[in-house]
């Protein structure tokens, strides 16, 4: 089961892992990672804006990337857009496997690359004032794990 | 007339989410007509461009015809 989208609402992890997780059957395991808004001091929102005609099309690229890597039965990649406040989630990559070792590589994957290489901005409120959040090194060091 | 959509804090730099510019516009032409401010910022190689959904291996590639869009794309940041 594939399911890829990009979501402008405020969105609970659960109620798409749980369907996705019955939709595999006969996996040997399933791996998630959700992502939320950090709540560091003094943000009070944060903002992801995306460019339609790349964002979306380059999320299922990243799929068929992942798809052709591991061996999978399924993958859900779900990605917000828009305005958050701490404690939201951001993003769920959940990767459904007849192993478990490759469950886990495909989400670790999937973050890795939605972190620096998928069509994102981001920005944070902090104190009124709209910061936007420029790549970490870090993330580029990650990407090139793979 | 073009399109030109600005994303992230290019956005900022033209002061406006999109402009529209008199057609056709080559890498020179877009570089001519945006604010300079922009100008400045789209010849820096961390910013890509994109012409009606496709990124451009190379700027000077750019040719975008009436009714186009371009796209200004800074570094990403997402997750």
């Amino acid at each position: 089961m594939r399911d890829i989208r990009l979501l402008d609402q405020m969105f609970l992890p659960g109620l798409l892992i749980g369907p996705f997780t019955q939709a595999n059957k006969g996996m040997g395991g399933v791996c998630t990672f959700v992502g939320e808004v950090r709540s560091d001091t003094g943000v009070e929102a944060l903002e992801l804006s995306h460019y339609e005609p790349l964002t979306l099309p380059g999320m299922h690229g990243l799929a068929d990337r992942a798809f052709a890597r591991f061996s999978l039965m399924g993958l859900l990649m779900v990605h917000r857009v828009g305005l958050m406040r701490p404690g939201e989630p951001i993003v769920c990559v959940s990767a459904a496997a007849l192993h478990r070792r490759d469950a886990i590589d495909a989400v670790d994957f999937c973050m890795d690359h939605l972190k620096s290489a998928a069509w994102f901005w981001k920005r944070e409120k902090r104190v009124g004032e709209w910061h936007w959040i420029e790549p970490r090194d870090q993330d580029h060091s990650d990407l090139a794990r793979w | 007339m073009i399109t030109v959509v600005l994303l992230g804090r290019l956005a900022d730099l033209g002061g406006a989410p999109t402009l529209s510019l008199p057609a056709p516009l080559d890498w020179a032409g877009l570089q001519a007509a945006l604010p300079p401010a922009l100008a400045e910022a789209v010849k820096n190689s961390r910013n890509r461009i994109a012409v009606n959904g496709v990124l451009l291996a190379e700027k000077t590639d750019l040719h975008a015809g009436d009714g186009a869009e371009i796209a200004l794309l800074p570094p990403v940041s997402g997750g």
